[in-house]
């Protein structure tokens, strides 16, 4: 009675366990083909086409890009894969991270021959990995805000962020689950040292500060000039958020609206190294050496608002111009990190959040 | 009787295929790797966890319960009455359910917000706002199942009961409810599951304070880089989610009771008189609800520093080739419809054998593949993201430069979409009819097109909109497996959030209000084929 229902179904199961398994095939052939290298990176990377295809004129090899969310995924990524790795170059570990890397073993030793860093820019002694830029994690504040008649003064340290007259203007990150939150975090450590920063943020929690988890969530939709809802004038980002302010403005703006609190910002180094088991080696190598280039070291200002860490790099005017880069920032050792980072956000999370 | 479980046992096999190779071995394969006893005794027993289980399953219950109180009148509205622009109101409530979390969350801040149009009730993040937005996202799944399954009852059977005498709560209850039962069954496991798995609503909306389980093996896996903690919390979540999909599955077999099913545009009819209040008022306050939040998002898009302006499109149009931070919308748009359609015709394909077989009625089979079918819908999708990343890079199945991976991983969760749409449907053809229509001489496909055709066909019309819907709206996956060659419009609209400036921002408002055009005129599409078909007949 109902033989050709079933003739029906199972043709069409037939039919779609054929086409997929030829759509599999056929994905499963490596498109960049031999003359490729893989970059795994976190989803803020960012590049000039232009200078991407430099590279692969000058060495013959095209750029392909894996980027699997944030910098925690990523570095997940490659740990979990490091039998048989994704990618031939990770880029997009910060020093708030190194360890962790490092004791998974995922890097193979390289140095880029004749690399000139800037003074200052801490090198990994063992070359696992090679710096690539800088950054600041600063807090930020909404100018217009504090212009304001009747308003408190913008404010200047971290003792504003604790002062009744701030009370509930303040938004950071979860350090659990955002890069610029852990490195606030740390920067709260490193100003008021260990245990006196669970004081500071039992002093921050009673003046109302807000927690949330990603940057986006912070900046795009709680910050009042983040161009999103935003109810809160002082934020945890970047003390390059005033030339992104600037940059992409609409309507367009001369003058960034967001100014920067120059003693609270925590320096974080980016770096790139060559994965163990990458299949192409040379093409690894050579990609660190581009990344470390002068080339693309002045392309990454306006790309991914951070610094060059290597002589000879440009910086663009309108971005060094608005940029807030502190003489002494606070700082932290990777060994020092890697040796307290989940215990201090465990405690973290007792003193803010339950 | 023999002979169709065994065919049953032949469809089953595409499905169990499907599922195990890309479901259970790659999620096993993370389970297994980072497994530990240790980590498995400290989940069960720290006071810590077990809150987090408790908040995951109350406010799981309490937004599946919201979500039927908001749902089922549009659901029977739009069953019951035929008025004007009906279709494009079913195509219209599908389209939060595939707004990127991201965005909405800035669209439900911006109407709390002061100088927002619900400022007055206060709230900020927290549970409350979390909770409706739940209820946002998945009105769609109740009117949509149990709006299309209510279309197919035959209204005569409620006619004949008021006839009698019974009262309209009386036939409601007594008559129409048992008869619904399987879809609000199928319904109600959906959105249980979405909620119960819930991630990006809870950390946009609510507060640091409040985690479900699916954050929580978030923030072991990648905060604390803890995979054996993440583990051990992602097993139990898979644990509860069968207990919870058993218990419905059987429920949902018990209460399929075979009916006369009959095709759609018989059952509904003109409003009359008073009812026409009633529909409008339905239609009204269900569309207000769903509106409101997406009209905020698009006013936004065309109001950037608080001056109309359509820059934020003329952007995007234009968007130069200047970074490869952000695809261009044109190929984010191509690639979305692209996956769309390929996980759209597995997940039909995959999920209308699984439908078939779970329907045949032969326990052995049909309960544990009915069981398995949904598991993907309540498995922590950072396991799943992981699964794929780990089993699919190396051989045997070395899959690391396949776009492919992509609409399958749409089609594992939409497949349960089109199990629980036909299942119900086909298990309530009512075998008599078949019986009647052989005996007086029907041929057997004349039986197949007057009987079982016009009503299956409406079940994989529903489900081929919301295949579609959970494709277009999918990040999960998405997120783990992205190249920017192969970024859909979600992912372009995160990453554009992802950079400082308000020009960002705007341009992905501009192109969420894309995406909710794109998936109005997609579904809709969907739901022509279903016309076409019926109207062969």
């Amino acid at each position: 009675m109902a033989t050709r229902w079933w003739r029906v179904v199972r043709a069409a199961a037939v039919a779609g366990a054929v086409a997929l398994v030829v759509a599999g095939c056929s994905g499963g052939t490596d498109p960049g083909g031999r003359g490729s290298v893989t970059l795994l990176t976190h989803s803020s990377f960012a590049a000039s086409p232009d200078v991407l295809a430099e590279f692969t004129a000058r060495t013959g090899y095209e750029v392909r890009l894996v980027q699997p969310g944030d910098a925690g995924l990523a570095l997940n990524e490659a740990i979990l894969r490091k039998d048989a790795p994704v990618a031939d170059v990770f880029f997009g570990i910060d020093n708030t991270f190194l360890t962790r890397a490092f004791d998974a073993g995922i890097f193979e030793p390289y140095a880029p021959p004749g690399l000139d860093l800037d003074p200052g820019v801490p090198a990994d002694p063992q070359q696992r990995v090679t710096p690539i830029d800088r950054g600041d994690v600063c807090i930020d504040y909404d100018k217009e805000y504090f212009d304001q008649p009747g308003r408190p003064p913008a404010p200047t340290s971290f003792a504003s962020l604790v002062d009744p007259r701030y009370e509930g203007l303040t938004v950071v990150e979860n350090p659990a689950t955002s890069s610029p939150g852990l490195a606030f975090l740390l920067a709260t450590i490193a100003a008021q040292g260990d245990p006196g920063w669970k004081d500071y943020w039992r002093q921050l929690r009673a003046n109302g500060v807000r927690v949330v988890d990603d940057w986006t969530a912070a900046y795009q939709t709680d910050f009042t000039a983040g161009g999103g809802p935003g109810d809160r004038p002082i934020v945890v980002s970047y003390g390059s958020s005033p030339p992104a302010d600037v940059v992409y403005s609409d309507p367009p703006r001369a003058e960034p609206r967001v100014g920067v609190v120059e003693s609270t910002c925590f320096r974080q180094y980016e770096y790139a190294g060559v994965l163990r088991g990458a299949k192409n080696q040379a093409g690894a190598k050579a990609l660190v050496d581009f990344l470390a280039s002068a080339r693309f070291q002045s392309d990454m200002p306006l790309q991914m608002f951070v610094d060059p860490v290597v002589a000879g790099a440009e910086v663009p005017a309108e971005y060094r111009r608005w940029a807030v880069a502190p003489e002494r920032p606070l700082t932290m050792t990777p060994e020092q990190i890697g040796a307290n980072r989940e215990e201090w956000v465990k405690e973290w999370s007792d003193i803010v959040v339950r | 009787m023999s002979e169709r479980a065994g065919r049953s046992g032949l469809v089953a096999a595409v499905p169990v295929a499907f599922l195990v190779v890309f479901f259970v071995w790659p999620s096993g394969h993370v389970l297994v790797r980072a497994f530990g006893a240790g980590a498995l005794r400290e989940v069960l027993t720290d006071p810590t966890f077990r809150r987090v289980l408790w908040f995951t399953s109350w406010q799981a219950v309490l937004s599946t319960a919201l979500t039927f109180g908001a749902g089922l009148p549009a659901a029977y509205v739009v069953a019951r009455y035929d008025f004007t622009g009906r279709r494009l109101f079913r195509a219209f409530v599908t389209v939060p359910f595939v707004m990127p979390t991201v965005v909405v969350a800035v669209a439900f801040l911006a109407l709390l917000r002061p100088g927002g149009a619900f400022a007055f009730l206060g709230w900020d993040r927290g549970l409350a706002p979390m909770i409706v937005a739940q209820v946002f996202f998945n009105v769609a799944v109740v009117v949509r199942i149990v709006g299309g399954f209510w279309a197919n009852l035959d209204v005569r059977r409620e006619d004949a009961a008021r006839m009698l005498g019974a009262s309209r709560a009386r036939v409601f209850r007594e008559v129409t409810l048992p008869l619904l039962a399987p879809a609000l069954v199928a319904a109600a496991s959906i959105v249980f599951l979405f909620t119960f798995t819930s991630f990006g609503v809870v950390l946009l909306l609510s507060d640091p304070a409040h985690a479900t389980l699916e954050v929580e093996i978030y923030r072991q896996a990648f905060a604390y880089f803890d995979l054996p903690v993440a583990a051990a919390l992602s097993l139990v979540q898979i644990v509860v989610v069968a207990t919870v999909l058993w218990a419905l599955s059987r429920a949902q077999e018990r209460s399929a009771l075979p009916q006369r099913l009959v095709a759609a545009d018989v059952t509904a009819r003109r409003p009359r008189g008073r009812e026409r209040l009633f529909v409008a008022g339905v239609i009204g306050v269900t569309t207000v609800f769903l509106a409101l939040p997406l009209v905020a998002l698009a006013l936004r898009s065309v109001r950037p520093g608080g001056e109309w302006s359509a820059s934020a499109y003329r952007a995007l149009a234009t968007r130069p080739a200047t970074t490869t931070s952000v695809v261009s919308p044109g190929l984010a748009i191509r690639n979305s419809v692209l996956f769309a359609l390929v996980a759209t015709v597995i997940a039909l394909v995959v999920g209308g054998c699984a439908a078939f077989a779970v329907a045949a009625r032969s326990r052995r089979v049909g309960r544990p593949l009915d069981v398995l079918v949904m598991l993907p819908l309540g498995a922590s999708s950072v396991t799943v993201g992981l699964g794929f990343l780990l089993t699919f890079g190396s051989p045997p199945l070395d899959l690391s430069g396949a776009w492919i991976l992509i609409p399958i991983a749409h089609a594992l969760i939409a497949i349960p979409f089109v199990v629980r749409a036909v299942a119900p449907a086909l298990r309530s053809i009512d075998p008599r009819l078949r019986d009647a229509a052989a005996v007086l001489g029907a041929s057997p496909r004349a039986v197949w097109r007057e009987v079982d055709l016009p009503i299956v066909t409406r079940a994989f019309a529903v489900a081929a909109g919301f295949c579609a819907a959970v494709s277009l709206g999918e990040f999960g996956a998405t997120l783990f497996l992205t190249r920017p060659e192969w970024s859909t419009v979600p992912v372009a609209i995160q990453r554009l959030l992802g950079r400082p400036g308000e020009a960002n921002v705007s341009q992905s408002l501009a192109l969420a209000t894309v995406l909710m055009g794109l998936t109005v005129v997609i579904v809709l599409a969907m739901e022509r084929v279903r016309v076409r078909h019926l109207g062969e007949l």
